[in-house]
């Protein structure tokens, strides 16, 4: 696909064609919005503790480097092995060459956002090396072939006659069959037979703790768990932003996480990876991927304070609408719209525009990253840089010169009002992006300068 | 110059020179409930089962009869006659069979029903994740409030591995259903000893 088919205008327009699935897609993730407010309100210091994660994770960013050295150091203590990928490519190469020399070339691997953006999965396919995803619904997108379209809901673009239908293929269950319990019992077998026979797991990291050299790591299913202390070696790939500075810290975050996640007190297991098992190994890959480049750029490096919760995606009212996909980036939603451009301008100059801006992402974010803000910074950058659409420049033309000239304003209102009464297939054709799924206004009988006009005394 | 020493030297000038103190963790506890009836009030809300018992006998009795399918039980709580006593050296891979597994935890956490288990206490690290269902005996007295107290009994102690468990396994990837037993114990049931 070239780059103007893979906007999110268009891709919107792709999931927008099956209404009923959209108001599904919609509903349902408000619901999970509601969950979260509940859990949120369920405590009273709820305020404060956003505020103390904010300025525990501003403390972060003002020492990463420090931090990370610390890391570094006691988890080499720990014996943790300790490595470092300037990109994706390098972070990739680490873990082939670290399954290479076990001389496996089969691994199971929990969810690790990181590893998409990375694209790991397609390289060491590539090489020969099979990759299966655990959680159920990374399992059911990959069978699929389609990359999660939620950070913490990676199917949840599906509905289950879709799974039934993808686990007939590749399980074989019953078709038609489309009982989740059901569904999941043979996805439970299905992957506990990858458990018991991969010498290698692959997890992400939720938070890395600079003064132990521990490493945490949250499911609900089990998924890294199960992967991790049954092979012969764990790798845990993580952005270096996940680092916090002490242990206590992990009071603040473990609160926060799950209640803005799904709304749940917390999740259902948070492991704390400290030592490799007797007679394991323990790896640690430190990722870089732009992220330092983000670190410099003063109005958008609040964005690494992000913890991967999901809360700005469930609120969205552009996400909910619009599906993971058409965000064509690992991370979508609000969050990823602001990190996706500092990795490319121009692939992802898209992204800041698919926001109505009305700050409910801010709002529920844990860490107090103030995304809508940082929506329109990148929509400045972007159209100075030289990354905006013809058709925006040309409107933003078109307004700078119809609001300096007060006649031709005046003699546009009029054209306007006339023909949306006398010749409305003028506007209301598919060449107008606000007629789409939506009636335009009727006409007011007159402007307001007219109006004024007439009844000043 | 490394790679290491290339990405820390360019966050080292890229981060913020701001100075930003980390911030006090203050949160008193709530203390509007005891925190028994929290704890397992939330406990019912993932998913899990409580019994209050006054000893171990009365646990082993209720394993006897809660569990009756249950052929390969094992536990690491030296005080349970019922149930196999594992070693720390066997093969986690054989821990597939296990039908319960009978733990104890260091503490429970009444805010959120989360249990904290470390490395020597269940021997294997699988042992709580492979078992087809979990039950984990914890004394009253060791429910704390919050997080922030769990932290401070943790203090810096050593461990090679540990974690919260909170519940059984679940997931609810198809459609948003809840479904209990993921990869995971089916079910989850915590033992709280009052000792009277």
């Amino acid at each position: 696909m070239s780059h103007s088919d893979k906007d999110h205008p268009k891709l919107a327009e792709q999931f927008n064609a099956d209404e009923p699935r959209v108001d599904w897609h919609d509903e349902t993730l408000w619901w999970v919005r509601v969950k979260r407010d509940k859990a949120a309100r369920s405590i009273p210091e709820w305020e404060q503790l956003r505020e103390t994660a904010s300025r525990i994770k501003n403390n972060v960013l003002a020492n990463l480097s420090e931090y990370l050295i610390q890391f570094e150091e006691q988890a080499t203590r720990n014996g943790i092995t300790v490595h470092w990928a300037k990109d994706g490519k390098e972070h990739n190469a680490i873990v082939l060459g670290l399954l290479q020399k076990h001389g496996i070339d089969r691994m199971v691997k929990s969810k690790s956002m990181l590893t998409e953006e990375c694209h790991l999965n397609d390289y060491l396919q590539q090489h020969g090396i099979e990759v299966i995803d655990t959680d159920l619904g990374e399992r059911i997108v990959q069978m699929r072939k389609e990359p999660p379209s939620h950070i913490v809901l990676p199917a949840i673009h599906l509905k289950k006659q879709d799974v039934s239908d993808t686990f007939h293929e590749h399980l074989q269950t019953e078709k038609g069959n489309n009982d989740p319990q059901f569904l999941t019992q043979a996805a439970r077998i299905h992957l506990r037979e990858k458990f018991l026979t991969r010498r290698a797991a692959l997890t992400g990291v939720n938070f890395a703790v600079a003064e132990t050299g521990e490493f945490v790591v949250c499911t609900n299913e089990g998924n890294a768990d199960m992967g991790a202390h049954l092979a012969d070696i764990h790798i845990a790939s993580m952005g270096f932003e996940k680092i916090i500075p002490q242990r206590r810290h992990l009071s603040v975050f473990l609160r926060l996480l799950a209640r803005s996640a799904t709304g749940q007190p917390i999740t259902t297991y948070s492991s704390h990876f400290k030592k490799p098992r007797k007679g394991a190994e323990m790896h640690i890959v430190l990722v870089d991927n732009g992220r330092s480049t983000q670190l410099g750029r003063k109005d958008f490096r609040n964005s690494l304070k992000c913890i991967r919760c999901g809360a700005c995606f469930n609120t969205c009212p552009v996400y909910r609408r619009s599906g993971g996909h058409s965000y064509h980036t690992a991370i979508a939603g609000p969050i990823g719209s602001i990190l996706a451009p500092n990795l490319d301008m121009r692939k992802y100059a898209d992204l800041p525009f698919a926001s109505t801006l009305c700050g409910s992402c801010s709002n529920v974010c844990p860490v107090k990253i103030d995304i809508h803000d940082q929506l329109y910074k990148w929509r400045q950058v972007l159209m100075k840089e030289g990354y905006g659409s013809t058709i925006k420049k040309m409107g933003m033309k078109g307004m700078t010169f119809t609001l300096s000239h007060p006649g031709f304003y005046q003699f546009a209102g009029k054209a306007g009002r006339w023909a949306m009464k006398a010749a409305p297939f003028i506007i209301n054709n598919k060449l107008n992006p606000w007629y789409k799924q939506r009636d335009m206004p009727s006409p007011p009988k007159e402007s307001f300068g007219e109006w004024y006009k007439k009844n000043r005394k | 110059m490394s790679n290491r020493d290339q990405i820390l030297q360019t966050i080292k000038n890229n981060q913020p020179a701001t100075a930003s103190p980390l911030p006090d963790i203050d949160f008193p506890p709530d203390v509007s409930k005891p925190a028994c009836d929290k704890f397992i009030e939330a406990l019912a809300g993932i998913g899990g089962a409580s019994h209050l018992v006054k000893d171990y006998e009365a646990i082993n009795a209720i394993i006897k009869t809660a569990y009756p399918q249950a052929k390969r039980i094992v536990t690491t709580c030296a005080a349970l006659p019922a149930g196999e006593h594992l070693s720390a050296d066997a093969d986690p891979h054989a821990l597939d069979n296990v039908d319960l597994a009978v733990i104890t935890a260091h503490f429970a956490v009444a805010e959120n029903a989360a249990l904290w288990v470390t490395e020597d206490i269940v021997q294997q690290r699988a042992l709580p994740f492979i078992t087809q269902q979990l039950a984990v005996i914890v004394k009253k007295e060791d429910i704390l409030n919050n997080m922030h107290q769990a932290y401070q009994r943790i203090g810096a102690e050593d461990y090679g591995f540990g974690t919260f468990i909170a519940g059984p396994s679940k997931t609810a990837d198809i459609e948003q259903s809840l479904v209990l037993g993921a990869h995971g114990p089916k079910t989850m049931c915590v033992f709280i000893l009052s000792g009277k």
